[in-house]
């Protein structure tokens, strides 16, 4: 019966707000930390959050051609591990390719060098899309900055309403965004929307926990410490108060990934990192 | 004390394990433990933190006013009831506690305190503020004193820091903010102003450093120690009144 009341009401963090006012706060959260979001989770996860996104990649293993979707991607994380990652699937390709031609005449070679600095993604693609502009921004600005500019694309969007057309993708990803998002059921139907059959689902988003211990200090690390971090880094207590609640509140694991299923995807699973602190849950459309 | 509090069950709270129980974190609630508008709650720990890590941010980076605001906030907590003792005993001060008059932009009339007489309070503070390019109204209000008139009184002290200014006849480089530091510790014992006043002098160089250890320093001591508490001036009523004659009343010295 969603939509149904006019006032329907949902969290931020351990507040009760209406569903309308959850989404300007989440806007305006991220629009106050996206200048130092990258600084704050160096710090707030001591560098290890850099892991958990690699493997997130390693679980995806593109190959060059695919066509990646990367949602409430703002400050471009994901995407440039991509880019990096079909990089350098493609120079090992074409130079694997060079080792079996052994005959080739000397006009074969560099035109095999030229291929790969014509292509050296191999059509691949990432579209970044974000409903925050700051936070793409600060993503575009980083992106100039390292050097990123092919394969590469910055798109506002809503995940519960893609502006994409149907089976377009071969990869959605929404690392550290599904959380914030007001209606995850609808976020779920637009990624299986959007993904061509055979098209995978990939989340990284925290979770809940398993070891009791580890959970207490968790709790007390996040609810001590982290408020204090955001305060002294970015001047900013309460959007990082917010973030240590909206974790509690976002399903564990099971309940993830039975919300995945509903949405179609099947052989949908789960990998723990760091004792469930994050989970990558994984589905595919078939 | 911090005491627990559970999320307020909105829909289906999905939670496998409880909320800690003893921590006391700070979480935004139904107006239980927030005693002011921005009033944040915080742990003994996370006061200690704050602390820490503002002196850190402050001494590295004296231009992030916020964290001196912080570490005022967090560090104040032993010397606020004194300084708000102060006011209560003087009938200024009550006036002021109870009627919390707050200086901004909005509540000053410019182009009044314009048209005074050259040397009065109101036309050399606004003076003092067009120089230097500073508003009131950037004054951070308070958010770690838990306690709503000593959140007040802070909030005084702060806004009161221009007048200061003002009075002393101080820039605010960094060489007149030390100077005034100076003046402030003596005044109030805050430790934020004291620790201010230790480690500001680190970012000068050694003419400035000179002048300031022969000259400004003790005129600043002297003038701290006879002065009146400067909380207790109703400074808004008393824009007409003279520097000088103010600077008399109150006890502070001639700047050298």
């Amino acid at each position: 019966a969603r939509g149904l009341a006019a006032n329907k009401e949902t969290h931020f963090g351990f507040q009760t707000v209406s569903e309308e006012e959850k989404g300007e706060k989440v806007y305006q959260v991220f629009e106050n930390v996206a200048k130092k979001y990258d600084i704050m989770n160096d710090s707030m996860s001591l560098g290890i959050h850099r892991v958990w996104k690699d493997v997130l990649l390693y679980k995806m293993n593109p190959s060059p051609g695919i066509l990646l979707l990367d949602v409430a991607g703002g400050t471009g994380d994901i995407a440039f591990r991509f880019i990096d990652y079909v990089r350098s699937v493609r120079e090992r390709q074409l130079r694997r390719k060079l080792k079996h031609h052994q005959n080739l005449s000397w006009q074969e070679i560099a035109d095999s060098y030229q291929a790969e600095a014509v292509k050296p993604l191999g059509d691949s693609q990432v579209v970044v899309c974000d409903i925050n502009k700051e936070m793409l921004k600060v993503g575009r600005q980083k992106a100039q900055h390292l050097g990123y500019s092919e394969g590469l694309s910055w798109v506002v969007g809503n995940a519960e309403e893609l502006p994409f057309g149907d089976e377009k993708f071969d990869v959605y990803t929404i690392a550290f965004g599904i959380r914030n998002v007001t209606h995850i059921d609808l976020a779920l139907q637009e990624a299986y929307r959007v993904l061509k059959p055979g098209g995978r689902f990939l989340c990284l988003e925290f979770s809940q926990v398993n070891n009791p211990l580890l959970a207490r200090l968790y709790d007390l690390y996040s609810f001590q410490i982290i408020p204090v971090l955001g305060e002294i880094i970015a001047g900013d207590w309460k959007s990082y108060q917010y973030l240590v609640e909206s974790i509690r509140r976002f399903p564990p694991q099971e309940e993830f990934k039975a919300m995945i299923e509903d949405a179609g995807f099947l052989k949908v699973d789960y990998l723990n990192l760091t004792s469930g602190i994050v989970a990558i849950h994984s589905g595919f459309k078939l | 004390r911090a005491t627990p509090h559970s999320p307020p069950s909105a829909g289906s709270v999905r939670r496998s394990h409880t909320e800690p129980a003893e921590d006391g974190y700070a979480g935004e609630r139904d107006g239980g433990r927030r005693l002011y508008p921005g009033h944040i709650p915080t742990s003994p720990l996370q006061k200690a933190l704050l602390a820490t890590g503002s002196a850190l941010v402050a001494l590295y980076d004296p231009y992030r006013h916020d964290m001196v605001a912080v570490l005022g906030e967090t560090t104040g907590c032993l010397v606020l009831p004194n300084l708000r003792d102060k006011m209560r005993n003087d009938p200024e001060g009550s006036r002021i506690l109870q009627e919390r008059p707050r200086i901004r932009l909005s509540t000053l009339d410019v182009e009044g305190l314009r048209w005074l007489p050259d040397g009065t309070l109101g036309r050399e503070y606004l003076r003092f503020l067009e120089d230097n390019k500073v508003s009131p109204d950037t004054r951070m209000p308070a958010k770690f004193v838990d306690d709503e008139e000593l959140a007040y009184v802070i909030q005084r002290y702060r806004e009161v820091h221009d007048l200061m200014h003002t009075l002393l006849g101080m820039p605010t480089n960094m060489l007149g903010e030390v100077v005034v530091k100076w003046f402030e510790a003596i005044q109030t014992g805050l430790p934020m102003c004291v620790l201010g006043a230790a480690f500001g002098p680190v970012r000068l160089n050694a003419r400035k450093l000179q002048v300031l250890a022969t000259e400004l320093i003790p005129w600043a001591i002297r003038s701290g120690r006879s002065a009146n508490c400067i909380l207790n001036i109703y400074y808004e009523q008393r824009w007409e009144q003279t520097v000088a004659s103010l600077r008399e009343e109150i006890g502070i010295f001639p700047p050298p």
